[in-house]
């Protein structure tokens, strides 16, 4: 770039803040914005970066807004985006209109015929709901779940293929206790009538950050893949919310598992907790070492 | 500065080099605030005189040169560079050899580095630094880590008092990140960093490099310790505030 010494572009700017608001910890956005703001030094330039970076990091995050009236949350997903303000909510059949930037949601509106699955697949859709809803009662103490039709909604009979996508998300932030975290998790199923089976692909992500004077960020990831075969909606949602539930759990065990084998393995790797010797540096008595090596260094031995 | 700071705070410590050049580009004018404030990974060159490695930072530079703790030289050379008196560089030279042996005893492996230099006449400071790739590629012995460095910065002031004693003031910092990956479990990632202050008044007996030696020492187990008690341990907190694990034990009883 030519003028990379005189000044930064706004363009440049611009995707810099980007770059900051998009890593902003889970939770911690509008703290970012905030110090990104007064770094800018420039409202116009900070809206611009802000209305980009908004819309991505609400969907990559899969925050839960609520909807006015008491109708319920929204969970703002690709899966679910009509629009960039828009996202259905197909358990209550309505339309949850964002505001990107402030994460509040203005208004909502019904759903149009349109913007809903077939009666065949929402059989499925609702059973699938029904079924993962009380697994994450049951296993998330503050977890959201939504379940939307992302392929062949119009799908009519069994002859014809679709796609669900299960959404899973808890957040809890506690900036008092310097600590925020989330976990999310998507699960995609393919309704595959060739094979009269379901294809799963799997997606968990787990975040935390302590910063009580500090900074330190957990940050995991894990994908797997399952099948099940085709069989009356209601079946099919009991063996998908088992699969769920199973693979999750054990992705559970595996987190605590390598959190356990920190200590003595993973940690050790970096620095010992105590040196090689077992004992204290022997700091009083130094000497003997460089004794040890001019003897090495006269029998021609060592570095 | 104040929001540049913030934002250094909450960004995940393992993009913090993205970060600061980020800052840098944002604020130039503040640039050598940043540069002094923000920790960020140590760098490494290699001393053309004897192939050896050292650590590069604020406290061996001069204009755009390292001065190297092994050849005592500066790279790239530089007329007039400053350096050390006589003394205190005899001093530096002991504290690097044996500082490589903590070293080595502490990490099996890494690279270290040791620089003093006089800050009046009652005082001086030693800077001790340490950098260790952890990965299996690197010097990770039991080869577990996908990726991980530890850089941690001691900063020591040390400052004669009456009687045979002086006072030490010592700032620490560690930067830590490590991954696993594998396929049963997935990528786990943890990075961080902290800072911490430690001052202690020592009689100077046993000689000024018994004394930082030792607090460093005390100083860099406590670090590694509320890195692995504190700070993980919160982190798996929150993991387990998300989705508690009690679930795991009743559901894994029908199955079987």
């Amino acid at each position: 770039m030519a003028d990379e010494e005189v000044e930064l572009s706004d363009e440049q700017k611009k995707e810099i803040a980007k770059w900051f608001l998009l890593n902003a910890p889970a939770g911690e956005i509008q703290f970012v914005a905030k110090d990104v703001k007064k770094i800018l030094n420039d409202d116009e330039l900070y809206h611009e970066a802000a209305s980009e970076a908004f819309p991505q990091y609400n969907k990559s995050h899969m925050i839960c807004i609520e909807m006015p009236g008491r109708v319920g949350d929204v969970i703002i997903t690709p899966f679910n985006e009509l629009e960039e303000n828009e996202f259905l909510d197909p358990r209550t059949a309505q339309v949850a209109i964002i505001d990107n930037i402030k994460q509040v949601c203005t208004e909502v509106r019904h759903a149009l015929d349109e913007e809903l699955p077939s009666a065949y697949v929402e059989e499925f859709r609702y059973a699938v709901d029904m079924e993962v809803s009380r697994y994450v009662g049951e296993a998330y103490p503050k977890g959201v779940c939504s379940v939307y039709c992302v392929n062949g909604k119009d799908a009519e009979g069994p002859e014809s293929d679709f796609e669900l996508a299960v959404v899973i998300a808890a957040a809890r932030h506690s900036p008092q206790n310097f600590c925020n975290g989330s976990w999310r998790s998507t699960w995609n199923i393919e309704f595959k009538s060739d094979f009269q089976s379901l294809e799963i692909k799997g997606k968990m992500q787990v975040g935390a950050h302590y910063f009580e004077e500090g900074n330190v960020q957990l940050d995991a990831k894990h994908e797997c893949n399952d099948s099940t075969v085709l069989q009356a909606p209601e079946d099919c949602a009991a063996a998908i919310a088992n699969i769920i539930r199973h693979h999750e759990a054990e992705y559970l065990v595996s987190l605590e598992t390598s959190y356990s084998n920190l200590p003595d393995t993973t940690f050790k790797d970096l620095r010992r907790k105590l040196p090689v010797t077992r004992t204290l540096f022997p700091w009083h008595n130094t000497s003997q070492f460089s004794l040890t090596r001019d003897i090495a260094k006269e029998l021609g031995i060592g570095k | 500065m104040e929001a540049a700071m913030g934002l250094m705070r909450r960004m995940p410590p393992k993009h913090s080099e993205t970060a600061l050049s980020a800052l840098l580009t944002l604020l130039p004018h503040h640039s050598s605030d940043l540069l002094s404030q923000v920790d960020q990974p140590l760098q490494v060159i290699c001393d053309v005189d004897n192939g050896k490695e050292f650590i590069l930072c604020e406290y061996n530079r001069d204009a755009d040169s390292y001065r190297s703790p092994w050849s005592n030289k500066y790279h790239p050379p530089l007329e007039d560079g400053a350096m050390p008196s006589i003394e205190l560089r005899k001093l530096e030279i002991e504290a690097n050899e044996v500082f490589t042996i903590y070293r080595d005893q502490y990490y099996e492996g890494g690279i270290s580095s040791v620089y003093m230099w006089e800050d009046d006449e009652e005082s001086f400071v030693g800077c001790f630094l340490i950098k260790k790739d952890g990965s299996k590629t690197g010097h990770g012995r039991r080869g577990f880590l996908q990726e991980g460095a530890w850089d941690a910065i001691h900063v020591i002031e040390v400052r004669l008092e009456d009687e045979g004693t002086a006072s030490y003031c010592l700032t620490s910092t560690v930067m830590l990140s490590l991954t696993t990956d594998n396929n049963a479990a997935g990528t786990f990632s943890l990075s961080g960093s902290i800072r911490r202050q430690m001052k202690m008044k020592l009689s100077v007996a046993e000689g000024h490099l018994c004394n930082m030696g030792r607090m460093i020492e005390e100083m860099e187990s406590k670090l590694r310790n509320s890195l692995d008690q504190v700070y993980f341990g919160k982190t798996k907190e929150m993991v387990c505030t998300l989705r508690p694990p009690s679930e795991v034990v009743h559901m894994k009883l029908p199955d079987k």
